[in-house]
């Protein structure tokens, strides 16, 4: 019984590790999907972060710091848009430029603002997304097995939580159940033949990247609304690259992505859980070899489990009309 | 104009740069560099801003200060004050070692000043804090104020200084409650640990699932997720360092106070008088140097028995009656 509820409060840590990775992941997907290369996530997502809490902290409302984030960083990936679709630059310049300045001008805006080195004031309840208790929790807290995983595992997270989960099924569901998901896929396949069915490529790809800002956006907004109560600089800790590693190994496909973030989530989680833990027969692991874990694991699964991992045909090649 | 006469305006011109050199150094022109935890971090960085800016306003001698960015900055970083005359120069932080031992020899007259680690050197001053006695006091506290008998300790990085702070505080605890168990984690084993505060609050949901009621943090800038997490749930953090009963009130029982204002006060201040001199300076309970925090903030949760509890093992240390091990003594903890 002991083992089990442990195993509730481990799980219930992975969801809540998990889900900046799952939006950010499945933003990523939209990207490279369409054939636009983005390893500015990471930079995005702090974007996201910083305005939100910027706005949170001014208005007090966790709803205008939440549209604020997502707007930002659409902003910024519209940028990312108009330099590899429309001026055809190197899209990985792009996207490491995009790190580099978010970095920057979010800890220089916010030092300015409020000269804390970079961090925004701590945020009241009130102006962060908490935990939702669903309905019954209280009346099935008390019944065995059920109870545990109800109240900790399915009711009482956040509104964002909740969307980052569903996003998952909505982006299988688009891509591979609507024509404009089909269209999208093509674009990333294949963009001569899209053009050649009197579609634009151009006005395909711009979707694609203002759907990933969204989603990252979102995940900036869980950053500093959701887990922190303030934005701080680095706060994404790289995240954005885990996301990205994550979409490899999930081969660009939703159900997969949503699997392998709740996985590393996981085991970061589990790492955190196992510090101390006396392993019969072994006595007390150290410290440094439970910290390891995840990393070990990351790299025995790349290497052992996934297989070859093959992008979009046309990810990261900017598309060129023929004259 | 000839060879000679080249030679001869030279010398005189290097002479004249090193006279004006050593005359800078005498003059206090105080400098903070700190860590990597950075200036803000509400707690060990921001203790050294807030006596360093008491100086200023009290002589009206102001100061300048740096945060760095990485470990490759420290020598780099320090060279260019100590060139530019800046004296005292004082360095919150042990990463400063090796930095400081290679940089201090070259500038004799500049004076520096290193907390939280020993630099053996004529111009340096080694600011030490008993840091295991304080954690020893905020370990009594929680032992008196737990209901379950178990307490947490969340630390940054995983390095002896930091399980100077847990031994102290296991100590503490177990004086008052033999059977009371101390679940202790460390953040990591990087620098990032001092600056990760979701992990910190990961760390703490995890202890307080096992059963701890109050969580004591010593982890710089990750301490804010400890707290906020003992906060959410009902429960009691203890901050470190600087006073943190502010940051979530009512829910941080009291903090372990390492005054290292104080200390940066008092060494800019004895530059200023001229009194300065290197060597190793210890700060414990005796000297106040380390202690608890008692507010308005944290009044109404800390009891009277936790509060008597305190102050009788507060002067047993300083009759000596109380000898708390220094987990940096030898490296073991008895608790």
């Amino acid at each position: 019984m002991e083992i089990f509820d442990s195993l509730v409060v481990i799980f219930a840590s992975a969801i809540r590790l998990g889900v900046p990775l799952i939006l950010a992941c499945i933003a990523g997907l939209w990207s490279e999907r369409s054939g636009v290369v983005d390893i500015g996530l990471e930079g995005k997502m702090l974007t996201g972060a910083f305005a939100a809490a910027v706005v949170a902290t001014f208005t007090g409302s966790a709803w205008a710091g939440l549209l604020a984030g997502v707007t930002a960083s659409v902003a910024v990936s519209l940028i990312h848009g108009y330099a590899s679709i429309d001026q055809r630059a190197n899209q990985i310049v792009s996207g490491t430029a995009i790190n580099m300045v978010a970095d920057g001008m979010t800890a220089l805006i916010g030092n300015a603002i409020w000269s804390q080195g970079g961090r925004t004031p701590q945020l009241p309840d009130s102006a962060l997304f908490q935990p939702i208790s669903l309905p019954f929790e209280a009346a099935l807290a008390p019944v065995p097995i059920l109870g545990p995983i109800y109240s900790h595992l399915i009711s009482h997270h956040d509104l964002i939580t909740y969307f980052a989960f569903a996003i998952a099924p909505l982006t299988y569901w688009a891509l591979y159940s609507t024509r404009f998901g089909l269209r999208l896929r093509a674009v990333g396949e294949n963009p001569a033949a899209v053009d050649t069915a009197g579609l634009s490529v151009r006005g395909l790809r711009y979707g694609a990247v203002m759907i990933c800002g969204v989603l990252v956006g979102l995940s900036g907004v869980y950053l500093s609304l959701a887990q922190a109560a303030y934005f701080q600089p680095h706060m994404s800790a790289g995240k954005g690259f885990i996301a990205l590693a994550a979409l490899v190994f999930a081969k660009w496909r939703p159900w997969p992505a949503l699997a392998t973030c709740l996985l590393f989530g996981f085991l970061d989680a589990l790492s955190i859980r196992m510090q101390g833990a006396v392993i019969p027969g072994l006595g007390e692991v150290p410290v440094q070899a439970i910290q390891a874990l995840p990393y070990v694991m990351t790299v025995v699964l790349l290497a052992g489990f996934i297989g070859k991992a093959i992008p979009p045909k046309a990810s990261g090649v900017p598309y060129v009309k023929e004259r | 104009m000839g060879v000679r006469n080249v030679a001869k305006f030279g010398s005189v011109l290097l002479a004249g740069v090193v006279a004006c050199a050593a005359a800078y150094a005498d003059a206090v022109k105080p400098a903070v560099i700190y860590d990597l935890g950075g200036k803000f971090d509400k707690s060990f960085n921001e203790g050294v801003f807030n006596g360093a800016t008491k100086f200023a306003k009290d002589t009206g001698v102001a100061f300048r200060d740096l945060e760095i960015q990485n470990d490759a900055q420290r020598e780099q970083v320090l060279r260019k004050f100590a060139k530019d005359g800046f004296s005292p120069i004082l360095m919150p932080g042990f990463s400063w070692e090796t930095a400081l031992k290679k940089i201090a020899p070259e500038f004799p007259n500049v004076k520096f000043a290193i907390i939280d680690d020993v630099v053996d050197l004529p111009n340096v001053q080694s600011l030490l804090f008993r840091a295991d006695e304080g954690s020893f006091l905020v370990g009594v506290i929680a032992a008196t104020t737990s209901k379950t008998g178990k307490v947490g300790f969340v630390g940054g990085m995983d390095i002896p200084l930091i399980s100077a702070f847990g031994c102290g505080y296991a100590q503490g605890v177990k004086h008052v409650n033999k059977d009371a168990s101390v679940i202790a984690n460390m953040t990591g084993t990087d620098f990032h640990a001092w600056n990760d505060p979701v992990k910190g609050g990961e760390l703490a949901k995890s202890q307080i699932s096992q059963g701890a009621d109050i969580v004591f943090a010593a982890a710089g800038a990750t301490g804010q997720g400890v707290l906020k997490a003992a906060a959410d749930a009902g429960k009691f953090g203890i901050g470190v360092d600087s006073n943190q009963d502010n940051l979530f009130p009512g829910k941080v029982l009291t903090s372990m106070l390492k005054r290292v204002d104080v200390a940066t006060y008092d060494t800019f201040m004895a530059a200023k008088d001229g009194s300065w001199k290197g060597g190793v300076h210890v700060f414990g309970v005796k000297d106040g140097g380390v202690g608890y925090a008692e507010d308005e903030w944290n009044k109404a949760i800390l009891s009277t028995d936790a509060k008597k509890a305190a102050e009788a093992a507060k002067a047993d240390i300083i009759s000596g009656k109380i000898v708390v091990h220094d987990y940096m003594s030898d490296n073991k903890c008895p608790a």
